[in-house]
């Protein structure tokens, strides 16, 4: 990255390694602005949390260099660094109550009683939680808990927060709640928030940007539509939302496009993303709602795609029909239940259409559905 | 959806789920049998038999019934001079007892609360036969000679005449005791000091001609040219400490059938007439004990926790396959005999032993300084810390292993620094298993014996070396009880005031 000068957190070429043999972190740069809210998204393994650990000072890199507010902080303990935490099981002092949990940053900072007071009450009325604050941790439902982790976080107005999966033990609907007031506040403080998730939907709806990681490398670090719509390769295709591939070899150029013949013959043109040359084996990704089963749906320029109904599932809002396009069984499409909107019958044969701006045509990497799950 | 038929079948049905509840306790019941009449029978009944010996003092009331009975009205103190009254009934209960040996027993008991009763009763036990009561029995049989025969005696016992009545009284007595000690044949002959007894009774009487004076009439001539027996004077020559009021306060002390001398004695205190009174400080022993065994006990808790704390920390903060590994690593001395360990210390701490050997080679000490190691409180608690360690660890290790390392890289996070973080965070969260770690390692050791008894010497022991001495050695079991009876109390007492300050359900063993 080259605004390493003017991002507020820079991670400049870090690598880590636990066992000395493999990296975990393979060189690493990223530079985060003040008051962004960036989220680190990847499966399980990929490495996110341990940035986020190195970046808290509870592991070292093993090479490269991290700076905060453009000093480098490799050498400082974890204690000196002013970043605020908010851990997955939210680490609540159980021994403490829950005022207590938050006087625990003010009294190590040796703050007047008043101050205390008054800012452990600004804290719990920002989350709403004014009367809890003589019940201990466990006296708490995992919301009222999330929020209490919140507002320690915050309490000594650290202008950086790290949040380690904080909404992983919540409920669906719980969890859709906080994200939405973990937004909000960080909207209203204006503080940097480092924010680390495998869970695509959070990271989608509360970001500024998302750096997806596998493998120990960011493959894709954009703001959540561009990742959405426009993925650099497959992994980030597929990793992020529903996701339709299609296999085939790449024939011929056309400007920004490339002909690509898939494996029941027939020639698509898909947007040219991540492909070279001609021969070139690729994965062309399709979103789902971005392809319509009925003609006079489809816009004037759109290219057909023959298949076979194999399942029509209705799930109230939308229609889930999948098809089998080639040798893919699992090409979804989904199609809003509006009244004109055809149900079809699994055996049926169906010309699927899409605009080849929405056909993307991507490295030939296919991700298991571990990783992705 | 109710029809008639589920309606008229509910009281059958109530009855079926009683049924199958009760055959489902009966099989838990059934379960749990064998453990429980185990620890009843193995556990429960001795301990509450301890119990009861500790306040139990029927020996002397049963073997001195008479004495016993008479001295209720005595006021011993000083001056007191035993009457002659008391020493013909002290004649009867000794004359019987030493026919079945019971006078020891109770010679050894009265000699537990004071040192020479023992031997005065056995000395006594010895010449009571020759008091004189054989001319008696020789001259009485002379004249009448179906008194030689215990078919006569038979006759007289089961008479009502109220002037046999101490005679009668006397036989039964006597003939009891043979027959509760297996001493009791169809050969028995009347004892010497029935004669006496039975000459007694005539001598003492107007004689009724109304009645059957025939007996008297032939008696009562011989009797009369007998020598009176003097007993208190017999008693004397035996023993001039019969004329000791003390003697006779003991027996007059410990005559109700339970007492609360045991208890005193295990305080330090004496039963007086008077109301208990604490020893002469020569002779106060059980207080120092006590507070000795609690001390260290204290001392050996104090000395776990500060070496096991650092090492549970360690051991919870390793990877789990290490871990298990080093906690082999403290399990290992379970693997060897108790006995084992504390030998190996006996050879390490002793005057000539390792640690003292190399201490003066190195030249820490010279050769005449050598360190008291062994035989001493120091032996004990090196020892017993040394053997109760894992009983710390292993509680503080589970305990520590569940503190998640998130709540101290918060409190990191939060700006405290490392010590902070562990005084405030990570350290009250491990008082779970530093209180079940203490209370275990207090508890054991409060009790401990093998050790103390081998290294501990005479500063070094604990109160259960002195339970056992009188368990085993001494003999006064009702000592031993009491005192652990004390101990008991004392622990379930800390137990208690622990409860109060710790709360036991913050205590985690595993």
């Amino acid at each position: 990255m080259n605004d390493k000068d003017n991002g507020f957190v820079v991670f400049s070429g870090v690598q880590k390694s636990y066992d000395g043999k493999i990296l975990v972190v393979k060189d690493l740069n990223l530079s985060i602005a003040k008051g962004e809210f960036l989220t680190m998204l990847g499966p399980s393994g990929s490495g996110k949390t341990t940035c986020l650990l190195m970046l808290a000072g509870f592991e070292t890199a093993t090479q490269g260099e991290i700076l905060l507010d453009g000093k480098p902080i490799n050498n400082i303990p974890p204690h000196k660094r002013e970043i605020g935490m908010v851990f997955q099981n939210y680490a609540l002092f159980p021994h403490m109550t829950v005022a207590e949990n938050l006087t625990f940053p003010l009294q190590v900072r040796s703050m007047s009683k008043s101050d205390q007071e008054k800012k452990v009450n600004h804290v719990l009325d920002m989350v709403q939680m004014s009367e809890f604050g003589n019940r201990r941790p466990g006296q708490l439902s995992g919301g009222q808990q999330q929020r209490i982790a919140l507002a320690r976080a915050l309490v000594f107005e650290p202008e950086l927060v790290l949040m380690d999966e904080p909404l992983g033990a919540l409920d669906k609907q719980l969890r859709e709640h906080m994200q939405f007031e973990i937004k909000h506040l960080h909207e209203r403080l204006g503080v940097t928030v480092v924010y680390v998730t495998h869970d695509q939907t959070e990271a989608l709806t509360m970001s500024d940007r998302v750096a997806v990681f596998n493998d120990g490398i960011i493959q894709q670090l954009d703001a959540p539509d561009k990742l959405y719509e426009a993925p650099d390769n497959s992994f980030v295709a597929q990793f992020i939302g529903e996701n339709n591939t299609l296999e085939g070899t790449i024939e011929s150029f056309e400007g920004d496009y490339v002909n690509v013949r898939l494996d029941n013959d027939q020639v698509i043109s898909a947007l040219a993303v991540n492909v070279r040359e001609v021969g070139e084996k690729t994965l062309i990704s399709i979103r789902p709602e971005r392809v319509e089963t009925e003609a006079e749906r489809c816009p004037e320029n759109a290219q057909k795609i023959i298949g076979e109904v194999l399942e029509f599932i209705y799930m109230g809002d939308v229609f889930r029909t999948r098809i089998r396009v080639g040798n893919n069984d699992e090409f979804i499409v989904k199609s809003r239940n509006s009244p004109s909107q055809q149900r079809l019958q699994p055996g049926q044969m169906v010309t699927l259409g899409c605009l080849n701006k929405d056909c993307r045509a991507l490295d030939h990497q296919i991700t298991s559905k571990e990783v992705l799950s | 959806m109710v029809n008639v038929d589920s309606l008229v079948g509910r009281n059958s049905l109530h009855r079926k789920v009683q049924r199958s509840l009760r055959i489902q306790k009966l099989r838990a019941l059934g379960l749990i049998a064998p453990l429980f009449i185990f620890i009843l029978i193995s556990f429960v009944i001795p301990i509450g038999d301890m119990l009861f010996r500790s306040i139990e003092n029927q020996l002397v009331s049963e073997v001195l019934p008479r004495t016993t009975e008479y001295l209720k009205s005595e006021q011993i103190n000083e001056g007191w001079e035993p009457p002659d009254e008391l020493f013909w009934h002290l004649y009867i209960d000794l004359a019987i007892a030493t026919e079945v040996k019971l006078h020891t027993r109770v010679g050894s008991r009265l000699n537990y609360e004071k040192t020479g009763i023992s031997s005065l009763f056995r000395k006594t036990g010895r010449s009571i036969k020759k008091f004189g009561a054989d001319d008696y029995s020789k001259a009485l049989s002379e004249q009448m000679p179906e008194l030689a025969s215990i078919d006569y005696w038979e006759l007289l016992s089961q008479g009502t005449s109220e002037k046999y009545g101490y005679t009668r009284d006397t036989y039964n007595t006597w003939k009891k005791n043979l027959i509760a000690n297996d001493h009791w044949s169809e050969k028995t002959k009347p004892s010497d000091f029935l004669f006496v007894v039975l000459a007694n009774d005539i001598k003492s009487q107007e004689i009724d001609s109304s009645l059957d004076a025939s007996r008297e009439e032939k008696l009562l001539p011989v009797i009369s040219e007998l020598p009176e027996i003097g007993f208190k004077e017999r008693f004397l020559d035996t023993d001039e400490d019969w004329a000791e009021p003390d003697v006779w306060d003991t027996i007059q002390l410990y005559s109700p059938s339970f007492t609360n001398g045991y208890y005193l004695n295990s305080v330090d205190f004496k039963k007086g007439s008077d109301g208990p009174k604490i020893r002469p400080e020569n002779e106060r022993l059980y207080v120092l004990i006590f507070s000795r065994t609690l001390f260290m006990s204290v001392t050996i808790t104090l000395v776990c926790l500060l070496l096991g704390y650092p090492v549970a920390y360690f051991l919870a903060n390793l990877p789990l396959k290490y871990a298990n590994l080093f906690l082999i690593l403290v399990l290992l001395p379970f693997w060897t005999s108790l006995l084992v360990r504390t030998s190996a210390w006996k050879v390490l701490l002793q005057n000539e032993g390792v640690i003292n050997d190399i201490l003066v080679a190195t030249g820490l000490i010279s050769n005449l300084e050598r360190l008291e190691l062994i035989n001493n409180q120091t032996g004990t608690i090196i020892a017993m810390s040394h053997i109760l360690l894992p009983f710390m660890i292993l509680p503080l290790f589970s305990v520590m292993k569940t503190i998640h390392p998130s709540y101290v890289r918060a409190a990191k996070s939060l700006g405290a620094t490392p010590w902070t973080a562990f005084r405030r965070v990570y350290f009250p969260q491990s008082i779970p298993g530093i209180g079940a770690g203490s209370i275990l390692v207090f508890i054991l050791s409060i009790g401990y014996y093998i050790t103390p008894e081998l290294v501990g010497g005479t500063t070094g022991t604990f109160i259960s070396n002195r339970i056992a001495y009188h368990i085993s050695s001494s003999l006064n079991w009702g000592l031993g009880a009491a005192l652990g009876s004390i101990l008991l109390a004392v622990v379930l007492a800390l137990y208690w005031v622990y409860d109060r300050m710790v709360g036991i359900d913050n205590v985690k063993l595993g």
